[in-house]
C-alpha cells in the first residue's frame, strides 16, 4: 500500500492485453504442505493479480488486482452485482463450484499461487477459511461437532484432550464460549442466528486458517449481534488476516483496515475503482463515484 | 385550522404552534382505560360457540333421523348403504339450512365445505381401518395360538386344527429374503440417490429417467426377470436368493427415488461450509449430506421394505412354497409370508383360509412395527429423550391422577 493515499485503477480502455482462461499457469515451486495438528499458524498475506472471471460467457470481474496484508482487515465495498462475492469466492476457489465458471490471473498465498495445478484444492480451503451470508451451522451435529467439523471433514485426527482445547479455544475466539459451555452437546440450530453465525466462525477458526473471507457476514443479524460479530472480527484480526465483503458503509469503516470498492458499469463486468486506507477512502477519495458512493449518493 | 386535531387513536390532542397556528407533528404514547371491559375474543369461523355447536350436533341428528324416514319408510331403499349415503346428503343440507338461520352465506358455506371434508376423512379412515378390521376378524382365531408363532407346517394337512402348525416358516423366509434384499438395495439405493444429487451431469438425467420409469415397473416383470435369468438360463434352483434378487428389483427404484428427492432438498449452503472448510467431496456427502438428510432416507428405506415385504408375484415365480422351516438362502424352496397367504387363500379350505388371515394379521403388525422402528431411529440424534426419560413423561399424568 502506498502511503495515505488511494490507488486509482486505471480505466479499462486503454488495456488491450489480453487475458486468457487459465489452464496453463506458470510453475511455482511446491509449498510446504499447511501444518497438520493444531499448530498456530502465522497470518499470511494474499494477493489477487488480474484476476478475471466469466459465468457462462458473461464477463463478472475484469483484471481485478488487489494486495490483502497479513494480519489486516480488507472490506470489499460496492453496489450490488458488482462482483464482490464472485472476487471472494475466487479467493479460495468456491468460485470454480459453478459448473459453467472459468478464472483467469493469479491468486497468491504468502506468494505461492493457490491456483498452481500441482497445489490441492483442499489445501487451499483449509488454508482460507469462508463464513457466508447465511448462518449455516450443521443441523445434524452438535455445537462441539460444529466446531470440529473442520477436522473431521479433512480427516484431521487429533487427541481427546486436544479436543476439548481446540473446541474453548475456538468459541472464545468466536465470542461464543461464555454462551454455549454448558450445552455444548446441544444441536447447533437451536442458537439465535447471531449465535449461529459466531459458531460458523468457531468452525472455521478451529482448522487454523490463514485467511478468513466473510461474504456479508452480518446482514442476516439483528444489530446486536452485529455488533458482536464485529468485535469478534477485531480481536481475530490479530491471527487472522480477513477479506470481508460488506454492504453496510458503517461496518467497513468501523473493521476494516482498508477498502476496495467495487463496481460494475452497466453491462459491464466489474473492476476495483479505487482502493486504499479505510479512512482516506471514506474522507478523501480520489474518484468522484468511490465519493458518492461512500456518501451514500448511489447505489 | 382553528381547533386542535385530535389524535385518532389515543384522543390527545396534537399541540398547535401559536406562530404558525398549525399542529406540530409529534409521537404518542398509548393510553390505557383501566375501566374498559375485558377484551372479549371475536366470534370467527373455525371457533365454533357452544350455541353452533349444539346447532352442528341437532342437525345431523335430524339429517339422521329425516334419512331413517325417507329410505327406510318412504322410498323402496331399503338397507345401510342408502341410509348413509342419504343421511350424508340430507344432513348436509340441514347443516346448510340452520347456519344459514343464524348467519350469513360465509356460515353457510362454511359449514358446508367442512361437512363435505368432513365426510371425506371419514370414508377414507373408515376404508383403512375396515381392512385391518376384516383382516384381523377373519384371522385372528389361528393367529391366537402360539404355535401359529413357533412351529411350521411341515406334517400339516390343511384341514388340522389351529392346535397344529404354524407361519414360522414363512416369517422366517420372510425375514431373510427381506434383509437379503435390504442388504442389496440399501447402499445401491442411496448411492445411486447420491449420484444423482452430488454428481449430477448428463449422465444422471438418464439415471433419474431410468429409476422413475422403474418405479413403475410391475411385480410379476421383475419376477419374471429374475426367473429367466438366474433360474431358466443359469440353472440355479428356486431359492430365497433368487426371491431376495426379484423383490430388490422392486425395492431399488423406490428406495432411490425417495432419498433422491430427501437429499435433494438438503440446502446447498451446507455442502458449501463443508467445502469451504476444506472438505473434499466425499467426505462432505458422508459427514454432511446424509447425517442431515437422515430422517428422510429412513423414511426412503422404509417405503422400500413396506414395498417388498407384501410383494406376491417375483417370490411366486422364484422361490417356490415350502411347508418347513428353511433357513439357507441358497437351499431351494422357501415360503415367505405374502406367499403363504396366497397359497392358502387358494386351497378353499375354511382353516387354510382363515391360517391365511392369520398371517396376514402378523403381516401388518410387522409393517407397524417396521414403521415404529424407522420413526425412532429417523429421530435427530442431538435431542432425543432417552428411553427412561420417555417412558417416565409417559408416566407421570397416571401418578399425578393417582
Amino acid at each position: 500500500m502506498t502511503g495515505d493515499r488511494t490507488d486509482v485503477l486505471p480505466s479499462i480502455g486503454d488495456q488491450h492485453a489480453s487475458t486468457t482462461v487459465i489452464p496453463a499457469v506458470p510453475a511455482v515451486p511446491a509449498i510446504p504442505a499447511a501444518p497438520s495438528g493444531p499448530p498456530v499458524p502465522t497470518t499470511a498475506s494474499l494477493e489477487a493479480e488480474r484476476v478475471s472471471a466469466w459465468f457462462g460467457q458473461r464477463k463478472v470481474l475484469d483484471r481485478v488486482s488487489l494486495e490483502m496484508p497479513a494480519g489486516r482487515v480488507t472490506a470489499l465495498i460496492g453496489p450490488s452485482g458488482c462482483g464482490k462475492s464472485t472476487f471472494l469466492r475466487i479467493l479460495n476457489r468456491m468460485h470454480e463450484l459453478v459448473p459453467s465458471a472459468a478464472l483467469a490471473g493469479e491468486v497468491r498465498l504468502d506468494g505461492q499461487d493457490i491456483y498452481a495445478p500441482e497445489r490441492r484444492l483442499t489445501d487451499a480451503r483449509k488454508a482460507i477459511g469462508m463464513v457466508f451470508q447465511k448462518p449455516n451451522p450443521f443441523p445434524a451435529m452438535s455445537i462441539q461437532d460444529n466446531v470440529l467439523a473442520g477436522l473431521r471433514l479433512t480427516g484431521t485426527k487429533i487427541g481427546k484432550g486436544e479436543r476439548e482445547g481446540l473446541v474453548e479455544e475456538s468459541l472464545v475466539r468466536a465470542g461464543l464460549w461464555l454462551e454455549v459451555k454448558d450445552r455444548l452437546k446441544q444441536p447447533g440450530s437451536a442458537l439465535s442466528g447471531g449465535q449461529q453465525q459466531r459458531l460458523c466462525i468457531a468452525r472455521s477458526l478451529a482448522v487454523r486458517p490463514r485467511v478468513l473471507l466473510m461474504d456479508e457476514p452480518c446482514s442476516a443479524l439483528d444489530p446486536t449481534s452485529t455488533r458482536v460479530v464485529e468485535e469478534t472480527i477485531q480481536q481475530i484480526a490479530a491471527d487472522v488476516t480477513i477479506v470481508i465483503v460488506t454492504h453496510n458503509m458503517q461496518q467497513a469503516h468501523r473493521v476494516s483496515h482498508q477498502c476496495a470498492f467495487f463496481l460494475a458499469a452497466h453491462g459491464t463486468p466489474g473492476v476495483i475503482v479505487e482502493h486504499g486506507p479505510t479512512d482516506t477512502i471514506f474522507d478523501n477519495p480520489q474518484d468522484q463515484r468511490t465519493s458518492d458512493y461512500v456518501n451514500g449518493r448511489f447505489g | 385550522m382553528t381547533t386542535m386535531t385530535p389524535s385518532p387513536t389515543t384522543g390527545t390532542p396534537d399541540p398547535i404552534d401559536p406562530a404558525t397556528g398549525t399542529a406540530v407533528p409529534q409521537t404518542h404514547l398509548p393510553a390505557y382505560d383501566d375501566d374498559a371491559p375485558p377484551p372479549l375474543p371475536r366470534p370467527g369461523l373455525g371457533k365454533p360457540s357452544p350455541d353452533e355447536r349444539f346447532a352442528l350436533i341437532g342437525s345431523w341428528v335430524a339429517g339422521a333421523a329425516l334419512a331413517w324416514l325417507l329410505t327406510q319408510r318412504l322410498l323402496p331403499l331399503a338397507g345401510l348403504p342408502w341410509f348413509l349415503i342419504s343421511w350424508f346428503v340430507v344432513g348436509l343440507v340441514v347443516t346448510g339450512v340452520t347456519a344459514g338461520i343464524t348467519g350469513g352465506m360465509t356460515e353457510v358455506k362454511d359449514r358446508v365445505a367442512a361437512g363435505v371434508i368432513t365426510g371425506a376423512a371419514l370414508v377414507t379412515g373408515a376404508a383403512l381401518v375396515s381392512t385391518v378390521v376384516f383382516v384381523t376378524m377373519r384371522g385372528w382365531r389361528a393367529a391366537l395360538n402360539l404355535n401359529f408363532y413357533t412351529s411350521d407346517m411341515s406334517g400339516v394337512g390343511p384341514k388340522d386344527n389351529f392346535d397344529k402348525g404354524g407361519i414360522l416358516h414363512a416369517i422366517t423366509g420372510s425375514g431373510i429374503e427381506l434383509g437379503i434384499a435390504l442388504l442389496i438395495t440399501l447402499p445401491l439405493g442411496i448411492g445411486t440417490a447420491v449420484f444423482m444429487t452430488e454428481v449430477g451431469g448428463k449422465f444422471a438425467t438418464v439415471v433419474r429417467t431410468v429409476v422413475e420409469a422403474m418405479t413403475a415397473l410391475p411385480s410379476i416383470v421383475a419376477g419374471l426377470f429374475i426367473y429367466t435369468v438366474l433360474i431358466v438360463a443359469l440353472g440355479f434352483p428356486r431359492s430365497g436368493l433368487a426371491a431376495s434378487l426379484a423383490i430388490a428389483v422392486m425395492m431399488l427404484p423406490i428406495i432411490a427415488r425417495a432419498a433422491d428427492v430427501v437429499l435433494r432438498v438438503v440446502p446447498g449452503g451446507l455442502r458449501e461450509a463443508s467445502l469451504a472448510l476444506g472438505s473434499s467431496r466425499w467426505r462432505t456427502v458422508w459427514h454432511v449430506v446424509l447425517p442431515t438428510a437422515r430422517p428422510g432416507l429412513a423414511t426412503a428405506v422404509i417405503l422400500g421394505i413396506a414395498r417388498g415385504v407384501g410383494e406376491t408375484s417375483p417370490v411366486l415365480l422364484t422361490s417356490g412354497a415350502a411347508a418347513f422351516t428353511v433357513t439357507g438362502p441358497t437351499d431351494g424352496v422357501m415360503n415367505s409370508l405374502p406367499l403363504f397367504i396366497y397359497t392358502n387363500v387358494r386351497s378353499g379350505e375354511p382353516q387354510a383360509i382363515a391360517r391365511a388371515f392369520g398371517a396376514a394379521t402378523v403381516l401388518l403388525a410387522l409393517v407397524l412395527v417396521l414403521f415404529v422402528v424407522a420413526r425412532l431411529l429417523a429421530r435427530p440424534r442431538g435431542n432425543r429423550p432417552t428411553l427412561r426419560a420417555r417412558l417416565a413423561g409417559a408416566l407421570a399424568p397416571n401418578r399425578a391422577a393417582r
